[in-house]
């Protein structure tokens, strides 16, 4: 270019007038081309990886399986949580020493895999071993070691989720508000991801309709949220009446009827007059279906659309959409529904692990992950990842307002009993009814610790149980207390 | 054995590759003419030193023998242009040949690791071609017809294109292809170089108002019916082809503001219109988050892409053949699965440098009807490869061109190899008048 440029100025005389524009043009399309190499440049650093990692990508993920050892998936100390073992006759076999504790969130890499196995398997089929090792390898014809990856689980909390759920079906998300970081991930009914490859054939099978092991309910279980939705109500009611939100009083008679329609409080139990930060303790649905319904219902769609209903956000394992079921045509019992987390409004786990760890953190809403780095086989560090902020959801008022309608569900609402537990927690009980029969209902509960400055935020669902401060609260307690005791 | 000589291999071809790349823009510094052929040969050198180690690991990957004969007469070939040719047009420009012989050499091997037999068909093709465009030089320098021959390349070019439209076969929805006594051929590769032609017959001289609007209408009629045939990816090349000699000839920025002014229009109409322009364009559209859970062409290529990452899976290593029509539209996805993104990224720094040559020669030419042929077609090898290399990799939507000299298509490689000859003949032409410096 140069050279052409040093042409036509040494010869101006010689040069026709039109080679300005053959000029411009050039330069027109050489920007064209460093603009694209840029772009394929950026392409492969950001998005190369995940593009590799599709499971539409399983062939060529299968391919460097034959070249590489599958690496190690750790928990945050470094204690190993499935690793590939060679047996005397070459054949590699996949180990989970920690067999269901960690089934859902680890996963498992065969048969199309699941969980962090699927969501890093290109991850763990790329080896950094050392230069020297690896033409070693290339000599003597062995495989090279895959990199391993270290995650955020820790081991603790996983226990004490994995043992406070007991045998009930259910799940538990436990994060760090501030990070986004993922350290437990319990779903039940789990497997042993050691017995997979026998267990498939019965998975696959007829007699398996109905079971859902393989099912992580944290990430991939709709469930009606129930009271716990009505921190949204809140939210919604705060951001349309912020200086007028005190004033607000409600004479709670057990039900609530508008336009002839009844929704009753929890066992119809009568409130008698609440202001809101009681009405919210108490979980009282007519207190709720009243502030509910004076909110615009468009307030309530946009904010819970800036919270991720009905839209994906970036997770390595495979997650259901959470869908909020209120559009301009909903009648009246529909939306009394709705505001108290009832109706056809459906939520997962970790979902309102997101939504509470959003309040605890100030209003900033952080990607969940689950790797904190990759590193080779000899402990070398070769890609960090750090929180991302997702959005900015709330502003501080908000956030302090609810914070402190939180700690009083734990002071003197329905979730008591962790009143006296030597740590301060903030949070919401929920009983979500499903299904036609009466009386059926899903225990939650989210919340987070402590309410100073929060490190730790919970989201707890067991199926089928009953109320919430019955069967989710202990589950917490037992994290909680394995968090501040252990 | 195998795998440590072709991880070796890997690493040496991108390297003399990059090599060949540098040397090619450094070659520009070299003052005097000795110093310049030293770089040239050293080139040639890398054309021959890639296709022996690309055909040793190919061969230990089939252990044909048929593969072995194609390597031989292949280093003929090569060795023929890059020697006999230069002996015979001594003043052609040696840059622009050995970056002939090695956009040919990857496609050949390329292909041949795909489809053996396609690669010694496009082989066969290209050295027809060689064997014609050895008399284009003289075609260029002797024939002084040429620049009155204007309406036979524009009647003659658009009856081809009508030809298609009206006797084509569909392929992928568009009709291209033509077929005559068992030969396929995609004439509007061929129409490309007639309507630089005729558009440089019409303007060079006279850029009245009358006369731009009567081309405007003519090379608007070129366009529409590969609209109606649905190759859009030559519509669009010629397209931008005659904004960019439009502009070059008139100086008139007015005519291209008009111009992109319509092609905005016509894009949204096209949007509507076509499903296959809708779908592709919705394809770009769309994240890589929710592509990579997808089976779609675009993302097909892309997880070669992703998956050969900088230095590629080594060739054979990877599965370039899973990429739908590998061979062709997206060759250059196949080239980043297995060469990595490096060496993908010298190949594109190669065919910009062949631009450049193109722009170069166009820059020095007095007459201004080869002037206008030059720029012309030298913007037509560089947008059709921004087509390809942006479709295949989500940075425009995809439009199904092939990248020139590497693609397999034997129409495809013939008129290109013509178009280098014909830069060569502007070459040899100012430089036998002793005016022009590479």
């Amino acid at each position: 270019m140069n050279k052409m440029k040093k042409e036509v100025k040494d010869n101006p005389k010689k040069q026709p007038r039109n080679n300005r524009e053959i000029l411009i043009l050039t330069y027109f399309f050489l920007a064209i081309f460093v603009a694209f190499i840029g772009y394929l440049i950026y392409f492969q650093a950001a998005h190369g990886e995940d593009m590799a990692n599709s499971p539409y990508n399983r062939r060529r993920q299968n391919q460097l399986a034959q070249k590489v050892v599958r690496g190690q998936i750790m928990d945050a100390d470094g204690e190993v949580l499935a690793k590939t073992e060679i047996d005397d006759e070459g054949n590699e076999v996949r180990v989970y020493p920690y067999g269901n504790l960690f089934s859902h969130v680890v996963g498992y890499s065969m048969n199309g895999g699941s969980g962090l196995e699927a969501g890093y398997n290109i991850r763990l089929l790329k080896s950094h071993a050392s230069i020297f090792d690896r033409v070693q390898n290339l000599l003597s014809g062995t495989k090279n070691i895959g990199d391993n990856m270290v995650t955020t689980l820790d081991r603790r909390l996983q226990e004490a989720a994995y043992y406070g759920l007991g045998d009930s079906r259910g799940a538990v998300v436990v994060m760090n508000p501030k990070t986004g970081a993922v350290l437990a991930m319990v779903s039940k009914p789990d497997y042993d991801p050691n017995e997979i490859g026998e267990l498939w054939d019965y998975y696959t099978s007829e007699d398996s309709q109905g079971d859902s092991s393989l099912l992580n309910r944290a990430t991939q279980g709709l469930y009606p949220p129930g009271s716990v939705f009505k921190v949204m109500t809140a939210l919604a009611y705060l951001r349309e009446n912020d200086d007028k939100y005190e004033d607000y009083l409600y004479e709670c008679t057990g039900s609530i009827n508008i336009d002839g329609e009844v929704i009753n409080c929890y066992h119809n139990e009568k409130h008698g007059t609440v202001d809101m930060k009681h009405a919210f303790a108490e979980s009282c649905n007519s207190a709720f279906v009243d502030i509910g319904y004076h909110v615009d219902k468009q307030t309530l769609i946009r904010l819970c659309k800036s919270f991720y209903f009905n839209s994906k956000f970036k997770l390595p394992l495979a997650f259901s959409k959470s869908s909020l079921a209120i559009s301009r045509a909903t009648t009246t019992y529909q939306i009394m529904q709705t505001v108290i987390g009832q109706g056809e409004t459906l939520v997962t786990p970790m979902h309102m692990a997101m939504m509470i760890s959003t309040i605890a953190n100030d209003g900033k809403m952080m990607q969940p992950y689950f790797v904190d780095h990759i590193e080779n086989d000899a402990g070398t560090t070769i890609k960090t990842y750090k929180p991302k902020q997702m959005d900015l959801l709330l502003t501080t008022r908000e956030t302090e307002i609810m914070k402190e309608f939180m700690t009083a569900v734990v002071q003197e609402g329905t979730a008591t009993s962790l009143r006296n537990s030597g740590y301060t927690v903030a949070g919401k009980t929920g009983s979500a009814e499903y299904g036609t029969k009466k009386g059926s209902s899903h225990s939650w509960f989210i919340c987070f610790s402590p309410v100073e400055d929060p490190q730790i935020a919970i989201s707890v669902i067991v199926e089928g149980a009953g109320e919430g401060s019955a069967y989710a609260v202990p589950v917490a307690k037992n994290i909680l207390d394995a968090y501040y005791y252990d | 054995m195998t795998s440590i000589v072709t991880t070796a291999a890997n690493y040496l071809i991108i390297i003399i590759f990059a090599v060949y790349t540098y040397l090619g823009f450094h070659v520009f510094k070299k003052k005097t003419e000795e110093e310049r052929r030293h770089i040239y040969r050293i080139q040639a050198l890398s054309v021959f030193a890639i296709s022996f180690l690309a055909y040793t690991v190919l061969y230990l990957h089939t252990e044909s023998l048929e593969l072995l004969l194609y390597y031989g007469a292949q280093t003929m070939f090569f060795l023929a242009v890059l020697i006999a040719f230069p002996m015979i047009y001594k003043n052609c420009s040696r840059l622009l040949l050995n970056h002939l012989c090695m956009l040919m050499s990857v496609g050949f091997f390329m292909i041949a690791r795909l489809d053996l037999e396609r690669s010694v068909r496009q082989f066969l093709i290209a050295v027809a071609g060689v064997l014609i465009s050895i008399f284009v030089p003289v075609m260029i320098n002797k024939a002084k017809f040429l620049k009155k021959w204007t309406a036979f390349y524009g009647l003659f070019g658009f009856a081809l294109l009508a030809a298609v439209f009206l006797l084509g076969s569909v392929t992928g929805g568009s009709k291209i292809n033509v077929t005559v006594h068992g030969i396929t051929l995609a004439p509007s590769e061929f129409v490309k170089i007639l309507f630089v032609f005729f558009i440089a017959g019409m303007l060079h001289k006279n850029t009245s108002f009358r006369r731009v609007a009567v081309t405007t209408l003519c090379a608007a009629a070129h366009v529409l019916i590969l609209v109606l045939s649905r190759d859009l990816g030559g519509a669009l090349i010629l397209f931008v082809v005659y904004m960019s000699m439009l502009y070059a000839a008139t100086k008139k920025f007015s005519y291209v503001g008009a111009g992109l002014f319509c092609f905005s229009g016509a894009a949204v109409a096209a949007f509507y219109l076509f499903s296959h322009v809708r779908i592709r364009v919705l394809t770009w559209t769309t994240d890589f988050d929710v592509l990579k859970n997808d089976s779609s062409q675009v993302s097909q290529s892309l997880f070669a892409i992703g998956t050969g990452s900088w230095f590629g899976s080594g060739f054979c290593q990877g599965l370039p053949e899973t990429i739908p029509v590998a061979v062709s539209d997206f060759i250059f996805a196949a080239i980043c699965e297995e060469f990595g993104i490096v060496f993908a990224i010298c190949l594109i720094l190669v065919c910009f440098s062949c631009f450049l040559m193109f722009v170069n020669s166009s820059l020095q030419i007095k007459d201004n009807f080869y002037k206008l042929v030059s720029f012309g077609l030298s913007v037509s090898f560089i947008f059709q490869v921004f087509l390809t290399i942006g479709g295949d990799s989500k940075f425009i939507p995809l439009t199904g061109v092939t990248l020139p000299l590497v693609s397999y298509g034997g129409s495809s490689v013939l008129s290109s190899v013509i178009v280098f000859a014909i830069i060569q003949g502007l070459y040899i032409m100012k430089r036998s008048e002793g005016e022009v410096h590479e």
